[in-house]
């Protein structure tokens, strides 16, 4: 039988989120190593489907299970503390780490002007000009770290280490769809016409979501993204609809 | 098979739902469903349905409708004036309103969402597995939306025999019959929020709130903002301060999670709740008191109270107890031939 390889030095902690979902942290801090065990640990935990759980829902440093108490007698004790050790030895058995995803996807982006309202003020704050702050954004190859805020929005990183700008101190009210933002090291593409804080650099004519699909995303967990800068013209050749 | 509710006039804001859209909030696809899981999971029993099956969730008025058969439905939640060619119809109890009949939402004397289930479901398409209507993301229930003049909702129709409620309808002049009264799952603490405290657990970065917000949170009353929809409620009260400020990497929420923003001022995350956030998070509500959050509208003051974990599971296993009980005597009362016990 071949050996899997396992997720090297696991180590976890396990909270409540209220009585009906609890988290495990893997990690403090934002980097593709925790991200895998994240996505790692995830896998695992869906193909042992235990009694109960609903959703799991990796995000940067953590996994959530989202559970009800119903399918596991409370005599038995604190439903939370049985689903605790479940995993706990489920974990402790080691879990097997997941083939490095090669697929990269390179997304059309087109920077600056009504498309990056923020490019300018980005570059003026790293101290670069706006061409080379597309330059380092667009050469970055960013791993996709989870989904969340809107259906199918991914954070990806880590982006260039000269251009990492904090959050906008106030967030615009509307942002268009398709929005490419960037903050603390992290890049996200807005799903939907929503407010944000995020610096907008750029927008991708791409829809990525797909109620219709399964999966839903165009994305996947551990891809790696490049953006791929385009023109206004070509940006409107490629705008797709959004169901 | 199906047949069809029609809808003559929509209410303010009439969304189909069911529990829930989980299973794809890896994807960032937020769960939806019931604000008020425990008046949709009643208003089910009622009608013999399973606690999924989808309802019409009606938020401060209702519409006004008739069904294309003769149909059991029943109305559960906030106490609103329903009435069936002028006579009124019963909350929380099975009824068997005539085809053709107009079924019209009147007045809210309390709560906020009234939950009329349908015998069988309302069975729109279901959109990755589940009915429950998702605006913001325009997909689930009827075309992602509210409900509209003239929208034609299929329900799903139960290959049965007729029930003794139907026989009784063709035999009555009336324009509905309804089953015998079923006593409801008792709520530990009343259903008023005014009245009854928000159970909570405390959340993960309580201990880094300063004492005065940390005492202010379980002893001072909060209002509930006219900025509150169905993602979450604003609350509006004491000011609560971090120690220091925080990095937060944004992680999973639940129903319930009560995050604070630099603000200061919480907000309880509801059913359209985003599926991960990033501000620190001071409590947690019970799942047992969602639906007294639920109930509740802009304007309303309600308080905190913390308990543990365990006394949260042990409030969530009771209530399921209670609620057991309640389907097993619904289900007879729609079901058995003679009138349900009292």
């Amino acid at each position: 039988m071949p050996t899997a390889l396992l997720v090297p030095n696991l180590t976890w902690r396990i909270e409540p989120v209220g009585d009906r979902c609890l988290i495990i942290r893997l990690g403090d801090q934002v980097d593709i190593d925790v991200s895998q065990t994240v996505h790692a640990v995830a896998a695992r935990l869906m193909h042992a489907a235990l009694p109960g759980v609903i959703d799991l829902v990796p995000a940067f440093t953590t996994v959530a299970v989202h559970y009800r108490a119903s399918a596991r007698p409370v005599t038995n004790g604190s439903v939370c503390k049985q689903l605790k050790r479940d995993i706990d030895a489920l974990l402790a058995a080691g879990v097997p780490a997941l083939p490095p995803s090669t697929r990269v996807v390179d997304i059309p982006a087109c920077y600056g002007g009504e498309y990056g309202p923020d490019l300018e003020d980005v570059a003026a704050q790293c101290g670069l000009s706006p061409d080379e702050t597309i330059r380092r954004h667009s050469q970055s190859r960013q791993f996709v770290y989870t989904f969340f805020f809107a259906p199918s929005n991914p954070f990806a990183g880590p982006v260039d280490a000269s251009l990492h700008v904090p959050r906008r101190r106030t967030p615009r009210t509307r942002l268009p769809a398709g929005s490419v933002g960037i903050a603390n090291g992290i890049s996200t593409i807005y799903q939907n016409d929503s407010p944000g804080g995020w610096n907008i650099i750029a927008r991708t004519p791409w829809n990525l979501f797909d109620a219709r699909q399964d999966p839903p995303t165009r994305l996947q967990l551990g891809d790696q993204l490049r953006f791929v800068p385009i023109s206004p013209e070509r940006f409107a050749e490629l705008l797709e609809p959004r169901a | 098979m199906t047949h069809l509710m029609h809808v003559d006039q929509p209410g303010m804001f009439s969304l189909v739902q069911d529990l829930g859209r989980y299973g794809w909030q890896r994807f960032g696809v937020p769960a939806n469903g019931a604000m008020d899981e425990r008046a949709h999971r009643i208003a089910n029993a009622l009608v013999g349905n399973d606690d999924d099956a989808a309802t019409l969730e009606c938020t401060l008025t209702g519409p006004t409708l008739h069904f294309a058969r003769n149909t059991l439905i029943a109305l559960s939640g906030a106490d609103m004036v329903v009435t069936a060619d002028g006579k009124r119809v019963p909350m929380n109890r099975a009824v068997m309103l005539r085809r053709g009949v107009v079924l019209a939402f009147g007045a809210c004397r309390r709560g906020t969402r009234t939950y009329l289930a349908v015998r069988g479901g309302i069975d729109t398409d279901p959109v990755m597995g589940s009915r429950s209507t998702f605006v913001r993301g325009a997909y689930g229930g009827v075309e992602g939306r509210a409900l509209r003049r003239g929208d034609r909702v299929p329900v799903a129709t139960p290959q049965e025999d007729q029930l003794p409620l139907d026989r009784m309808l063709v035999q009555s002049g009336m324009p509905f019959v309804e089953a015998g009264a079923v006593e409801l799952p008792a709520v530990a603490s009343g259903n008023a929020v005014d009245s009854a405290p928000i159970r909570f657990m405390r959340g993960p970065q309580w201990r880094k709130f300063s004492l005065a917000a940390r005492q202010a949170f379980v002893r001072q009353p909060f209002v509930i903002s006219t900025q509150s929809d169905r993602m979450g409620y604003r609350l509006e009260g004491p000011e609560l301060a971090l120690k220091q400020p925080l990095e937060m990497i944004s992680e999973a929420c639940d129903f319930g999670t009560v995050q604070v923003p630099p603000s200061g001022s919480p907000i309880v995350l509801m059913a359209d709740r985003q599926s991960a956030g990033g501000y620190p998070k001071i409590a947690y509500v019970i799942s047992t008191d969602l639906p007294l959050l639920a109930q509740a509208a802009p304007g309303d003051s309600l308080h905190f109270a913390p308990v543990s974990l365990r006394q949260a599971e042990l409030a969530a296993a009771q209530a399921e107890q209670a609620f057991a009980r309640f389907r097993h005597d619904a289900i007879e009362a729609v079901f058995s031939r003679a009138p349900a016990p009292r």
